[in-house]
C-alpha cells in the first residue's frame, strides 16, 4: 500500500548561521486562523480560555507561550499555534486550517534586530516591540508575521510557498550584518 | 606641500594609492584631495564644456572640480568627489572627460571656440538640418562634454536598505548638531546623530579655535566619548541626508565600503536608510561661496575655509606663496592660521574699505582680484585698486564670498528659504518642514559660540515638543566673532568669470539669458544649465541669483531660489534599489510539486510569482509543440495530471456567507446544494467582468471559491472591502487557504480510475456526478475532491495538505503513466481549455462585460449584485460591441496569432477599421489545424462570415472563419460521461 509522506520546504533550507545570527526552522504544531463572529469576541475568549488556557489577544499582541500560543493575525482574526482546536470554538468563530499554510522560522541571536531592521519597516527594537509582541508587515516583499519570543529572538512566519526566498532574503541581509562587525 | 605638527591625520600610518596610474602617498585620514595636494599636485579634472584646466575648490561634499573615477571594471565608480574619498591602500582613481590625457587635452580646443558655446549654444546653433541633431550633433557635444562614465558592465558591488526610527534625528554633527545631540541624550530622548563626512565635528576640526579652552578636535573627542557611552544614541558616519519626506521620514546614504580596501564577503557598499524621525533638528552647517571674477577658476583657486581645512585638518599647505581674497572678517583667520603656520601669505585682498589691519601680511583693502594666470595652476593674480592694478605671484589663492546655509533639506516639501540682508544669505523658513527645527549656521548663525547655543535651543524646542523635559545644558564658551559681511559677488570686468565651475557657466551667461528675456530664476537655470548636475550648484547658486538680480534690476528676496530637490548629494541609484537586484526583484513562489518537475525537465514559465511547469519533454521530442500535442491528446485520450493549486483558495464561513456570495457573485449561489460546485462570475463595480471561477458548498454554511492566479490577491482584496466597506452588517468570515492546499487536476476518460485508486474507498458513482465535491480520504491523508473540469473530460481536482503535495503528485504521475497518461503543463492546459472556448485572463482583461462574453443570462435578475446597475448601461450591452467568437481557418492557413487584429474581409488593415482583436490561439491536435479566440463586433451574429485577421506586428495576413468559441464536445457529454 502506498502512503503519502511530509515535506517540509525549510528542510533543505535551515539552519542557517550568518556571525552571530541564526535561522532555524521551527515547528509550531498545528495552525488554526479563528475569526469570530459578530460580537463573539468575548464568548470566545471564554472558550480560548477553558479550552486551551489563553484568552484572545489585543491586537499586534499574543497570549499563552510556546506550545499553545495565540497570535494576533489580521483585523479581527488570530492564529492559534500549537494544540488541535477545540471544536467547541466553532461555536463562536470559523476555524480555518493554517497548518500548511505557513512556515516558520526563528531569527535570533546578536544582531536579530539589525537583520531585520534591513528587511522590515517597522520599528522591532526591544523598547518598542516587547516579548510577546506580533505584528503583520512585510519582509522585503513578503507577507509575514513577526513575534518577539525572547531578548533577541523573533518567531517569523512566511507563506509556504516563499520560502526560499524568505530564505534568500534573510540570508543576504544576515551576511551584509555580519560583515559590518 | 605637508607641513609639520599640523593637522589630525595619522603621520605614522602612511597609504599608498594611484592617481592615473601614478603612486602617491597618503597617511591615514587623508582624502584623495587632501593627499594630491600634500604631493603638489593641483590639477585633477577637466571642466564640462570648455575643457578647462580644474583642480580642488573645496574640502567637502560641494566640490564641483574635482571628480575622479574609482576603481576600475565593472564596479568603477565614477563622479566622485577627490574631497570626499578616502585613501586606502591600493585606491586607485582616474581623472574624468578629458583626452588623450589630464595635461594635455586636445578637446581643451573648445575654450577657444567659447565665443560660440555661451548660454544656449545648442538652442540656436544646432537646429539644422534637422536630422542632423539625433545623428550627428548630440553625439559630437556627447563626446566632447561630459562627466565620468560608467563601465556599461552589471554593477558587481552589494547594496543595502535599512530602516531606522528614533525620537530625535540630529543632521549634522558640526558644534550645532553635537550640542543639539548632547541636550537630547541627556534628556532621555533616542537620538540619532548623522555626518556625511568620515569624522564627526564638521568645522571645529578646522579651525584653530578653543572650545572650553579645548582644541576643536578634543572638544569634539570628549562629547562623543560621553555620547558613545549612552545607550540611547546612534552615531552614523559617512551617512548623508539626501531627502525629506512626508511624515517624518528622511532619506539617507551610507556609505559603508567606499573607505575600505577589502570588504569583507556579503559586506554592502553601501546602504540606503530610510528614518522615520518624531523630530529632528537640522544643523548641516553653510557653505563658502566663491567670488566671480575673470579666469577665477584655475588650480590653486580655492575656498578660503577648505584651505583652512587642509591645512588644520590635514596638516596640507596647498600653496607657498598664498594670498587671500573676501570680504569678512573670515578671510583674516585664513591668513592668520597660514601665518601661525609658518606658510608666507603675499596678500590679504578685502574688497571692504574698513578691513582690518594686520601686521604679519599686506592688507589691501578696498579692492579686488580682477584676473588670475598660470596655465594648468595658478602663478599670480591681479590686484585692482583705485590706483589701478597690480600682479602678485602666488600660488594658491583662498577666496571667500562669504557663507550660503545650507537650507537644502528645508526646502524638500515646497518650503522656499528666506532672505536676510544682514548676512547676505537665505536662511530656512521656520516651519518649513513639520517637526525640524533648524539651527546653527544653516540657520544663520557663524560663530561658533552662536552654533553651540542654538544648538541646544533647537533640541530643547523640540524635545518639549514631544513632552521630553530638556536636560539643563550649558553650551561652552567659544570664538564669537562678529560676521561684518559687505556685498562681493562679482568683480566687474571683462572676459569670463565662472560661477559655476560643474557646468562652465560664466556671469556672461546669466546676463546673456536675462537679455534674451529668460528672467526668472527657474528659466535662468535652465538656459545656462547653471546648478544643474552633481553637486546641484551649491556653491554657485546664491551667487548666479545675485547677479541675476542685480541685471534684472530686482532685489534677491524677489528674484528667489530656484527648487531644492532631493538628492542633496548624488544617490546611486543601485543603493535606492537595494535589496532589487536578481533575486530580491521578487520572491518566487513554488508549487509542491516544483522539484518534481524540475526532475522531469520542464521549463518553468512564470504566472504572476507562480512558477508553473510549461510542459514535460520526454525522450524524442525536440520542440515544445511536440510535446504540447503529446499532453493534449494524452488528456483527450487517457489520463493527465496538472498541478492546479496557484489557483486561488478562499474560505468563506459565517450564518451570512450565502448572502455575502450572492451579492459578490453576478450568479445565484445561495441555492446551491451542499456538496455540489458551481461557476461563479463576479463583476467590478462598474460593470465589468473581474474574475471567474468555482465556489463549492462544503457545509451549509462553508463555501470554498477558487479564483484565477493572476486574480487572487485582488479578489482578496475585493471581497474584505465587500465585508468591511459595503456590508458590514453580515457575519461573515474570510480566509485565504491558497497555500495551505496543494491541489491536482486530474483529467481523461481514465481519470476515474487513477482517483479511485488512490482513495481510501472508491467513488460511489452516483454520489459524485458532475460538479459533485466533498471530503475525501487520501492514502490515510484527509483531502477534498471536486469534480469539475477545465479540459472538458471527465475530470477531478484533488486536494491534500500541502505537506502531502510533492508525494502525492509523485504518486499521480507515476500512476497515470502506467494508465499511458502523464503530467501536464500549462500549454497543454491552454489548449485543452482553447478548444473548449473557456475564458481566462487573456479573454477577461478588465474591459470586457459578461455581455461580451455571452455570460449575460448568468447576471440574477432577481437579487442586486456588485456591477448589476452599471452593467446593464446601454452601452454595455450594444450588440454591435466586440463579443467573444471561435476563430478558424479559411483555407490552408498556417498561423495565427494572439494579438492580432480582425478586419472585414475585402477591407483596408487600418485601424479606424479594425473590427476586433485575438486573445488566445493554440493548435488544435484534436481537431488538426489552428484555432482561435477573439472578439468581433456583433461576433455572435456573425458565425460562418469570413474574416481578415492582420498581425501588423509579426507580418501575418490571413483569412479565418468566425464560429462559435466552443470548438470540442459542445455538447459537454465528455464532461458528464
Amino acid at each position: 500500500m502506498a502512503e503519502l509522506f511530509a515535506s517540509a520546504p525549510f528542510a533543505a533550507l535551515l539552519p542557517l548561521s550568518v556571525g552571530s545570527v541564526e535561522l532555524a526552522a521551527v515547528d509550531l504544531g498545528r495552525l488554526t486562523l479563528i475569526t469570530p463572529y459578530k460580537d463573539r469576541e468575548a464568548a470566545l475568549s471564554k472558550a480560548l480560555q477553558s479550552a486551551h488556557d489563553v484568552a484572545l489577544p489585543a491586537p499586534n499582541r499574543t497570549t499563552g507561550q510556546a506550545g499553545c500560543r495565540v497570535l494576533w493575525f489580521a483585523l479581527g482574526q488570530v492564529m492559534l499555534a500549537g494544540p488541535e482546536p477545540d471544536p467547541g470554538l466553532a461555536e463562536h468563530a470559523a476555524l480555518v486550517d493554517q497548518s500548511d499554510g505557513w512556515v516558520t522560522a526563528t531569527l535570533q541571536g546578536e544582531g536579530a534586530e539589525d537583520v531585520l531592521a534591513r528587511l522590515v519597516p517597522v520599528d522591532v527594537r526591544a523598547a518598542i516591540f516587547k516579548r510577546g509582541y506580533t505584528v503583520r508587515t512585510q519582509l522585503q516583499h513578503m507577507s509575514v508575521s513577526i513575534t518577539r519570543t525572547g531578548a533577541e529572538r523573533f518567531q517569523i512566519m512566511v507563506f509556504r510557498s516563499m520560502a526560499k526566498s524568505f530564505v534568500h532574503d534573510l540570508e543576504t541581509a544576515m551576511e551584509g550584518v555580519a560583515a559590518r562587525g | 606641500m605637508r607641513i609639520d605638527d599640523k593637522g589630525i591625520v595619522d603621520r605614522t600610518r602612511p597609504v599608498r594609492f594611484r592617481f592615473d596610474g601614478i603612486i602617491y602617498e597618503g597617511v591615514k585620514g587623508d582624502t584623495v584631495a587632501s593627499a594630491l595636494l600634500a604631493n603638489d599636485v593641483r590639477l585633477l579634472g577637466r571642466s564640462f564644456k570648455y575643457h578647462r584646466p580644474r583642480g580642488i575648490l573645496s574640502a567637502g561634499s560641494e566640490e564641483p572640480n574635482a571628480l575622479v573615477t574609482v576603481g576600475r571594471g565593472a564596479g568603477a565608480e565614477p563622479n566622485v568627489r577627490a574631497t570626499v574619498q578616502e585613501i586606502y591602500e591600493g585606491l586607485e582613481t582616474t581623472s574624468q572627460n578629458r583626452w588623450p590625457s589630464l595635461t594635455l587635452d586636445l578637446m581643451a580646443v573648445n575654450d577657444l571656440a567659447a565665443p560660440f558655446l555661451g548660454a544656449g549654444f545648442y538652442y540656436k546653433t544646432f537646429m539644422w538640418p534637422a536630422t542632423f541633431w539625433e545623428k550627428f550633433y548630440e553625439p559630437l557635444i556627447r563626446r566632447a562634454a561630459g562627466l565620468g562614465a560608467l563601465s556599461g558592465e552589471a554593477n558587481p558591488d552589494r547594496y543595502e536598505r535599512a530602516y531606522a526610527f528614533c525620537d530625535l534625528l540630529v543632521i549634522g554633527a558640526g558644534p550645532t548638531g553635537l550640542m543639539a545631540a548632547l541636550t537630547a541624550a541627556r534628556s532621555g530622548a533616542d537620538v540619532m546623530l548623522l555626518d556625511e563626512d568620515s569624522s564627526m565635528g564638521g568645522r571645529l576640526l578646522s579651525e584653530t579655535d578653543l572650545v572650553e579652552g579645548q582644541t576643536g578636535p578634543d572638544w569634539v573627542d570628549r562629547v562623543l566619548a560621553e555620547l558613545r557611552g549612552m545607550d540611547n544614541v546612534r552615531l552614523m558616519t559617512r551617512t548623508t541626508v539626501a531627502g525629506v519626506y512626508d511624515q517624518g521620514t528622511f532619506g539617507a546614504l551610507e556609505r559603508v565600503g567606499h573607505h575600505r580596501a577589502e570588504r569583507p564577503a556579503g559586506a554592502p557598499l553601501e546602504t540606503f536608510w530610510r528614518i522615520v524621525a518624531r523630530r529632528a533638528v537640522l544643523a548641516a552647517g553653510a557653505l563658502e561661496r566663491p567670488v566671480a571674477f575673470r579666469n577665477n577658476d584655475r588650480p590653486g583657486i580655492m575656498l578660503a575655509g577648505a584651505v583652512r581645512s587642509y591645512l588644520n585638518r590635514w596638516g596640507v599647505a596647498p600653496g607657498r606663496k598664498v594670498t587671500v581674497f573676501g570680504n569678512t572678517d573670515d578671510a583674516h583667520r585664513t591668513a592668520r592660521d597660514l601665518v601661525d603656520a609658518g606658510v608666507h601669505v603675499a596678500a590679504l585682498i578685502d574688497s571692504r574699505h574698513d578691513a582690518p589691519d594686520s601686521s604679519d601680511y599686506p592688507v589691501f583693502k578696498g579692492a579686488t582680484v580682477s584676473d588670475s594666470s598660470g596655465r594648468t595652476a595658478l602663478s599670480s593674480i591681479t590686484v585692482r585698486r583705485i590706483g589701478g592694478e597690480e600682479r602678485i605671484a602666488t600660488d594658491c589663492l583662498a577666496m571667500s564670498g562669504g557663507w550660503n546655509p545650507s537650507v537644502h533639506l528645508t526646502c524638500h516639501l515646497n518650503g522656499r528659504p528666506t532672505w536676510r540682508d544682514d548676512i547676505l544669505a537665505f536662511v530656512p523658513r521656520p516651519g518649513a518642514v513639520p517637526g525640524l527645527y533648524a539651527a546653527g549656521a544653516c540657520n544663520g548663525v557663524f560663530s561658533t559660540a552662536g552654533c553651540l547655543r542654538d544648538g541646544v535651543r533647537a533640541a530643547s524646542e523640540a524635545l518639549r515638543d514631544l513632552g521630553i523635559t530638556p536636560a539643563n545644558v550649558t553650551s561652552p564658551e567659544a570664538e564669537n566673532a562678529p560676521y561684518a559681511i559687505a556685498p562681493l559677488w562679482a568683480v566687474p570686468g571683462r572676459g569670463r568669470a565662472w560661477l559655476d565651475f560643474q557646468n562652465d557657466v560664466t556671469v556672461k551667461d546669466v546676463k546673456q539669458a536675462a537679455t534674451e528675456n529668460f528672467r526668472s530664476v527657474e528659466h535662468m537655470k535652465r538656459y545656462t544649465t547653471q546648478g544643474m548636475a552633481t553637486d546641484q550648484g551649491k556653491s554657485s547658486n546664491v551667487t548666479a541669483l545675485a547677479i541675476l538680480a542685480d541685471v534684472t534690476g530686482r532685489g534677491i528676496a524677489e528674484t528667489g531660489t530656484t527648487t531644492f530637490r532631493p538628492p542633496f548629494s548624488p544617490v546611486a541609484i543601485a543603493a535606492l534599489g537595494a535589496w532589487g537586484q536578481g533575486k530580491g526583484f521578487a520572491p518566487d513562489r513554488l508549487m509542491t510539486s516544483h522539484a518534481a518537475s524540475l526532475e522531469r525537465n520542464a521549463p518553468m514559465i512564470e504566472a504572476g510569482l507562480w512558477y508553473r511547469p510549461s510542459y514535460f519533454p520526454r525522450p524524442g521530442e525536440t520542440t515544445w509543440r511536440q510535446s504540447c500535442d503529446r499532453e493534449v491528446s494524452m488528456v483527450r485520450e487517457a489520463v493527465g495530471v496538472c498541478d492546479v493549486s496557484t489557483l486561488g483558495k478562499i474560505d468563506i464561513q459565517g450564518p451570512d456567507a450565502p448572502e455575502f456570495l450572492d451579492l459578490v457573485y453576478c450568479n445565484v449561489v445561495s441555492k446551491l446544494k451542499v456538496g455540489r460546485v458551481r461557476y461563479g462570475l463576479m463583476l467590478r463595480e462598474d460593470g465589468h467582468v473581474m474574475d471567474d471561477g468555482t465556489c463549492a458548498r462544503l457545509g451549509e454554511t462553508h463555501f470554498l471559491m477558487t479564483t484565477t492566479t493572476a486574480a487572487a490577491g485582488q479578489v482578496m482584496r475585493h471581497l474584505e472591502f465587500a465585508r468591511q466597506g459595503l456590508m458590514s452588517h453580515l457575519d461573515v468570515a474570510i480566509s485565504s487557504v491558497t497555500e495551505n492546499w496543494a491541489q491536482f487536476a486530474v483529467a481523461g476518460p481514465r481519470s476515474r480510475a487513477l482517483i479511485d485508486g488512490i482513495l481510501d474507498s472508491p467513488l460511489n458513482e452516483a454520489d459524485w456526478p458532475f460538479m459533485a465535491c466533498g471530503p475525501v480520504r487520501v492514502l490515510g491523508v484527509a483531502g477534498r475532491l471536486f469534480r469539475i473540469s477545465f479540459s472538458g473530460e471527465h475530470g477531478y481536482e484533488i486536494a491534500v495538505p500541502a505537506r502531502y503535495g510533492d508525494s502525492l503528485f509523485r504518486l499521480l504521475i507515476e500512476r497515470a503513466e502506467a494508465l499511458r497518461g502523464g503530467a501536464y503543463g500549462m500549454e497543454a492546459l491552454n489548449v485543452l481549455r482553447i478548444e473548449k472556448g473557456f475564458i481566462t485572463h487573456a479573454e477577461i482583461h478588465g474591459r470586457v462585460t459578461a455581455f461580451d462574453i455571452g455570460m449575460d443570462r448568468m447576471m440574477a435578475q432577481r437579487k442586486d449584485f456588485i456591477g448589476k446597475r452599471l452593467a446593464r448601461r446601454p452601452g454595455l450591452i450594444d450588440p454591435e460591441r466586440e463579443r467573444l467568437v471561435g476563430l478558424k481557418p479559411a483555407g490552408a492557413v498556417q498561423e495565427m496569432t494572439a494579438g492580432a487584429h480582425l478586419f472585414k474581409d475585402g477591407a483596408e488593415p487600418v485601424a479606424p477599421n479594425s473590427q476586433g482583436y485575438v486573445t488566445s490561439v493554440a493548435f488544435s491536435p484534436t481537431l488538426g489545424h489552428m484555432i482561435a479566440l477573439g472578439f468581433l463586433k456583433n461576433g455572435p451574429a456573425r458565425h460562418g462570415e469570413t474574416v481578415r485577421m492582420v498581425d501588423h506586428l509579426r507580418a501575418l495576413d490571413t483569412r479565418c472563419e468566425v464560429v462559435d468559441p466552443v470548438f470540442y464536445d459542445p455538447e459537454g457529454g465528455r464532461v458528464r460521461g
